[in-house]
């Protein structure tokens, strides 16, 4: 597989297939892993980091979940297509910083991928469309045993797999949900479930990760703790809390329905209005009236566009995705005028 | 990344802040790390950032050992204090005494619950297996089935012989 292959792909957290898509995008489950006695990646030399990007490759290429999947060093990635791929959720932003000895192993349908010599010398990844937390753990726990026959893990019994950061020490796992919550933005009451979930150990991030701000009411949920719980527990416990998620999010967007529709369709059509005929468009406003538009498809007010395409939308119009459907460098003014083109072209059909 | 201060420059620092409790993670550019960390020195003393989150309750006695180096990839724990992050596996031996109340502290719990890596998996099985055939030795001398106790015992040899070969882990 090339990189350019992925452009005409649909990654697998957009494709709005798995249950509770209208408002769950995404579930991912990712694992840390480190290998015995070899240094971790930030203190590592030279050869110690060839020598763990070397075994971990050649491992993966025999793993049966891993056949064909594609290695990408990153200092053979100029940095637009290291931008693509964090737009596209195949690695962290951190790993496109120095960029020497580390890959990224993306399998051909973009469910998993393995970060090499990221914080970790492994951070391996599974995702999956919609609220499907269980069957991503189920996947990763399967590529991680057979990873473990031909790695040698650093492992103590007492304390599990260790990490770089001992945050992430135990399991080595973090579960991460994506979910789009724009009715309890709009009602104010998003700040009252962020606290409660906060006492819960989980954190909230926004669409890209550690850092990033919430746009577009997009709101990524994962669990803190990784010592002291086992897999499933970690896995029961994100399932537990999303689903009470999604009921107060639904029960805020019937809330609005029933008090203020006029408000709401005026929103979203409004939304779609501007997306529909706007010239220029920043990445940013985009993405907060593509949310609209989203929240009018689920409410049954916009009716000819479906979800999928919305969906497409929000990731075909990020900087980098951009720049690789016009195959060269645009700046930000270029890449406003090109954005406000392609969603028109998507939009008015 | 942005910084999640400014919100302007690329984040190039990342810090561990804990209140009440809680860990927060902050991406900070150079400028901003620097006037966070002297604010939060100010609030909490340096301490409280992850790499300084050991306790060191007695810091003459244990100036010493802040020196004590993982005999394995070198990191000194003063290393980690400035760093936050270990230098490899053996570190959590290295720094064993350390890192038990530091884990109990991000975690609430230093004790692992979740899976091990297969091969792991096998020896635990076994040392189950040892306790297993051990109390059966016992119950088959208590109730006098000499012959049943001879087969067994020749077993739980065996397995000892093998767990001391050297471990393939
Ligand atoms: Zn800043
Ligand atoms: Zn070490």
């Amino acid at each position: 597989m090339k990189l350019n292959d992925l452009l005409s792909h649909q990654s697998e957290w957009l494709k709005d297939t798995g249950p509770n898509s209208n408002i769950v995008i995404s579930s991912r489950i990712r694992l840390a892993r480190n290998l015995e006695k070899i240094p971790f990646p930030h203190w590592a030399n030279q050869s110690q980091s060839e020598q763990s990007l070397g075994q971990v490759v050649k491992t993966t290429q025999k793993v049966n979940f891993l056949k064909g999947a594609t290695v990408f060093n990153l200092s053979e990635l100029d940095n637009i297509d290291k931008q693509f791929l964090v737009e596209r959720h195949l690695m962290s932003y951190e790993h496109t910083q120095k960029p020497d000895h580390k890959a990224v192993i993306v399998d051909n349908e973009e469910i998993v991928s393995i970060m090499v010599n990221e914080e970790d010398h492994l951070r391996m990844q599974v995702m999956q469309s919609g609220f499907n937390i269980f069957e991503a753990w189920s996947i990763i726990n399967e590529i991680d045993d057979a990873l473990a026959k031909e790695l040698n893990f650093a492992f103590l019994l007492e304390w599990g797999y260790l990490t770089a950061c001992p945050t992430n020490t135990g399991t080595g796992m973090r579960g991460s949900v994506m979910l789009h919550l724009p009715a309890l933005v709009m009602t104010r009451a998003i700040d009252r479930v962020l606290a409660a979930i906060a006492k819960l150990s989980f954190t909230t991030r926004g669409l890209y990760g550690e850092g990033t701000q919430a746009m577009g009411n997009f709101f990524q949920i994962s669990n803190q703790v990784s010592l002291g719980l086992s897999e499933d527990d970690i896995v029961t416990n994100i399932n537990g809390l999303i689903r009470q998620v999604i009921d107060q999010e639904n029960q805020a967007r019937e809330t609005m329905l029933s008090k203020n529709k006029a408000l709401l369709e005026d929103r979203v059509n409004r939304s779609l209005g501007i997306l529909k005929s706007a010239h220029i468009i920043s990445s940013q406003e985009t993405i907060e009236l593509l949310s609209m538009v989203r929240l009018g498809y689920d409410l049954g007010m916009v009716k000819n566009i479906e979800r999928s395409r919305i969906n497409e939308l929000f990731i075909i119009t990020q900087p980098a995705h951009l720049q690789k459907l016009e195959s060269k460098k645009l700046s930000s003014q270029e890449r406003d005028v090109k954005r406000a083109e392609i969603v028109r072209s998507k939009l008015n059909i | 990344m942005l910084c999640d201060i400014c919100h302007k420059n690329p984040a190039t620092v990342h810090l561990t802040e804990i209140v009440d409790n809680q860990m927060t993670e902050l991406h900070l550019c150079e400028e901003c790390a620097q006037a966070k960390s002297a604010q939060m020195e100010q609030q909490f003393g340096l301490s409280d950032l992850l790499a300084g989150m050991a306790e060191f309750s007695k810091p003459q006695k244990e100036a010493q050992d802040l020196n004590a180096k993982c005999s394995n990839c070198g990191l000194t724990y003063t290393d980690f204090r400035k760093i936050g992050r270990l230098g490899c596996g053996e570190c959590y031996t290295s720094f064993r005494k350390y890192l038990a109340p530091l884990l109990k502290r991000i975690h609430g719990s230093n004790q692992h619950l979740g899976k091990s890596p297969l091969k792991i998996s096998r020896v635990i099985k076994k040392k189950m297996d040892l306790q297993e055939l051990r109390n059966r030795l016992k119950t088959a001398i208590e109730t006098e089935a000499f012959e049943e106790a001879a087969k067994i015992r020749d077993k739980i040899k065996e397995i000892e012989r093998k767990a001391n070969e050297p471990r393939t882990l």
